[in-house]
């Protein structure tokens, strides 16, 4: 009987080749080389090498700069994540109650979607400009002289209020979706049983858009920590000088910057081994909160 | 059997084609960082060159940033795909310099081609800047720079001074350009302008090893000295009186406002000069990066270049070589040179093209032109020939970093100078274990 329900075929390790193919030209064939070269002091010419073990690692955990970028890294993530999550639900919430004229709303809430990322960082700067960005007017009638490219805070603070403004779009498209797909039974039940809206948000429409919210958190987070390097570039003007940068940027600036092949790729490990952990955490701790309807 | 024909037709054609490239025309390629108005021109003297001769095509490449250019350049050479000409900057040098096998040195490239080469030729401060410890060009310096200070006409008028020769006379006059309503004095480019050119118009060591000249082993920095603290203790002291005003490390953002007509003086390069003539609202003029007479004496002494030299890749065949030094002997000619200055307002690199602008009277009609290359042939000292150190780009942004702390209270001169000690250090010595 056994026998006959499958014939070991090869055709499916086929199907599956090309895949594995991307994945392993792609992912692996560079992860390995980061660890390898991770351990050495390279010549970027590649004609000689110095086998210097963990030094690279060394180095880089005992940089002060380095414990700097990353703190900005971690406050950079959950604030973008926080802000961009909060906001877009807010305005989904908001958007999915309204009737009349609906999808003018929606559409000019979406539409920042469409920006390419390196448009979204140009606007950001021409907002921000020290010399005629509207916003820095904007913050001097409140009396903060908020000087992009030379406060750090300031800096940060713009940086930030641009990554958000970008991701909310994104954010609210997978939130609206999610609460048009709760029934409209459940609503009805909630609102005989419950006067308080925002009690029935808590109890009811959270709950169900879990599944959605759990998704956007890992989406939001890789977005902080990776897909902001183009706005970060942008808004540093290829000169890191004092401002904050994250550490994605950072092995950038070492690597492709300053040519330094085996000090960005052992921070390139170090931040795959802290991506690794971070995704094993959000799927086991946070993920048994999640109600799958 | 008409297949056969096709595939005969295609392998003759083609034959016919690869003889052509072969024995018509040698191609050399040319990745460069001059954007903007700055690569119209490289296009316009590559256009020039090939319609000069019929033996050579040049084909310039526009890729990036500085440090773009440098990190595309080094890809290509490890995956052999190198362009025979690549532009590499003042902080790139020892990068490229350093990897031994990587350039065909500038004079050996011209030697062998039969042309005639004498360092002699090239104006004073830019024939040492990259080249060996035996004097030896490696690369061939081709937008070259002098950080010197522009003034605001209107500005020094209303407040009735003259622009400053030293810091000394700086000093004296900046209450009164705060007074007319100026804000006295904003410069660009910290590092190269009042770090990197501070040893050499004061003509003092920058690092050991005779400014790491002498090998990456060992070299260690010599910022952390009396001179340099005490002209950043100054300028922090300055930004307090309101005599100076930072506003972040890009080059633009410290320009505009000069441009805008808020500020006094300005310390930006000679290369400036071209854009200025057209963005700058008012009236303006230049004169020399000013020096401290109680460190430098009566008068300063020459800067190191800033800009970028052009590095002859190595790997390459005998017939593309020929074909380099070929344009690198047109580039250096003295009429190439004296449009490339004129229009961009990078100094000509050759005495010869110095003449010829000087014959034409071109200073006379615009002196601020010449005052770049005044500076580059200043008298020269022990320290002014440049300086040699690999990670350099990150000890720029390592002394970028602490500059802006300090500019903006985060940390004192002796806190700033120490870390930059310490850091700048580390990468020296981490460059020197990649070299063995």
């Amino acid at each position: 009987m056994d026998k006959v329900r499958f014939g070991h075929s090869i055709v499916p390790y086929l199907f599956l080749l090309p895949q594995m193919a991307v994945v392993a030209v792609f992912f692996y064939l560079p992860a390995g080389e980061a660890v390898r070269s991770s351990f050495f002091l390279e010549d970027p010419f590649g004609f000689s090498s110095t086998f210097v073990g963990l030094d690279n690692y060394a180095d880089v955990l005992s940089s002060t700069e380095y414990r700097r970028v990353a703190i900005f890294t971690v406050w950079f993530t959950v604030l973008v994540a926080l802000f961009a999550l909060a906001i877009a639900l807010l305005l989904a919430v908001k958007a999915d109650t309204v009737l009349r004229g609906a999808k003018t709303y929606r559409t000019l809430l979406m539409w920042v979607y469409a920006i390419a990322p390196p448009v979204a960082g140009l606007l950001g700067i021409l907002l921000f400009d020290q010399h005629v960005g509207p916003f820095v007017d904007i913050a001097s009638w409140f009396g903060w002289n908020l000087r992009i490219g030379v406060n750090y805070y300031d800096t940060a603070f713009a940086m930030i209020a641009t990554a958000v403004w970008y991701q909310v779009a994104v954010n609210f498209i997978f939130f609206l979706s999610g609460l048009q797909s709760i029934p409209r039974a459940v609503r009805e039940a909630a609102l005989i049983d419950c006067r308080s809206g925002l009690r029935r948000f808590f109890t009811v429409t959270l709950p169900l858009l879990t599944p959605t919210a759990f998704f956007l958190l890992v989406i939001n987070v890789t977005y902080a920590l990776f897909d902001t390097f183009g706005l970060i570039d942008l808004m540093t003007k290829n000169e890191p000088g004092n401002n904050p940068v994250t550490l994605v940027y950072k092995v950038f600036l070492d690597g492709f910057r300053g040519n330094d092949l085996g000090g960005s790729s052992a921070q390139s490990v170090i931040l795959m081994i802290v991506v690794f952990a971070l995704t094993l955490v959000q799927f086991r701790f946070m993920e048994r909160r999640v109600h799958y309807a | 059997m008409k297949p056969y024909g096709i595939a005969a037709g295609l392998a003759a054609g083609l034959s016919l084609l690869s003889v052509n490239s072969a024995f018509a025309v040698t191609e050399i390629s040319w990745w460069h960082a001059m954007g903007g108005a700055l690569g119209e021109t490289v296009n316009e003297i590559a256009t020039n060159f090939n319609a000069s001769q019929d033996e050579i095509v040049l084909t310039p490449v526009f890729k990036g940033t500085y440090e773009e250019t440098l990190t595309a350049g080094i890809a290509a050479f490890r995956a052999g795909e190198q362009p025979n000409i690549l532009q590499v900057f003042d902080a790139g040098a020892a990068t490229v310099i350093g990897a031994k096998g990587a350039v065909k040195p500038v004079q050996d490239l011209l030697e062998d081609a039969g042309a005639s080469f004498d360092i002699e030729d090239y104006i004073s401060g830019v024939r040492y800047f990259y080249a060996d410890s035996h004097g030896k060009m490696i690369g061939m310096p081709f937008n070259s720079s002098a950080p010197i200070m522009y003034y605001n006409e209107e500005a020094l008028e209303k407040a009735g001074v003259e622009a400053p020769k030293t810091w000394e006379e700086f000093e004296q006059i900046a209450p009164k350009l705060k007074q007319a309503g100026y804000i006295p004095l904003v410069q660009s480019h910290l590092t190269w302008e009042f770090t990197e050119n501070f040893f050499s118009r004061h003509n003092l060591p920058f690092a050991t090893n005779n400014n790491g000249y002498d090998g990456a082993e060992g070299t260690k920095l010599l910022v952390n000295t009396d001179g340099l603290k005490m002209m950043f203790a100054k300028l922090a002291a300055w930004k307090e009186d309101g005599h100076f005003e930072w506003y972040g490390t890009g080059w633009g953002d410290n320009q505009t406002p000069f441009e805008q007509g808020k500020v006094a003086l300005w310390v930006g390069s000679s290369g400036s000069f071209g854009g200025l003539t057209k963005s700058a609202t008012m009236p303006f003029g230049a004169v020399p990066l000013p020096y401290w007479e109680a460190i430098a004496g009566e008068d300063g002494y020459q800067s190191f270049i800033g800009g970028a030299a052009l590095f002859a890749m190595a790997g390459k065949s005998e017939e593309e070589n020929k074909a380099t030094a070929k344009f690198f002997e047109y580039l250096t000619s003295p009429d190439v040179q004296l449009m490339w200055h004129k229009s961009t307002g990078y100094v000509p690199v050759t005495n010869a093209a110095y003449e010829l602008a000087k014959q034409q009277g071109y200073y006379e009609e615009t002196p601020q032109a010449e005052i770049g290359i005044q500076q580059l042939n200043m008298k020269a000292g022990e320290w002014t020939r440049g300086y040699r150190m690999g990670f350099y780009v990150q000890i720029r942004d390592v002394m970028n970093r602490e500059y802006g702390k300090l500019f903006t209270g985060e940390t004192t001169v002796d806190e700033a100078f120490k870390t930059i000690e310490a850091e700048g250090n580390q990468l020296l010595e981490r460059f020197a274990k990649t070299g063995s």
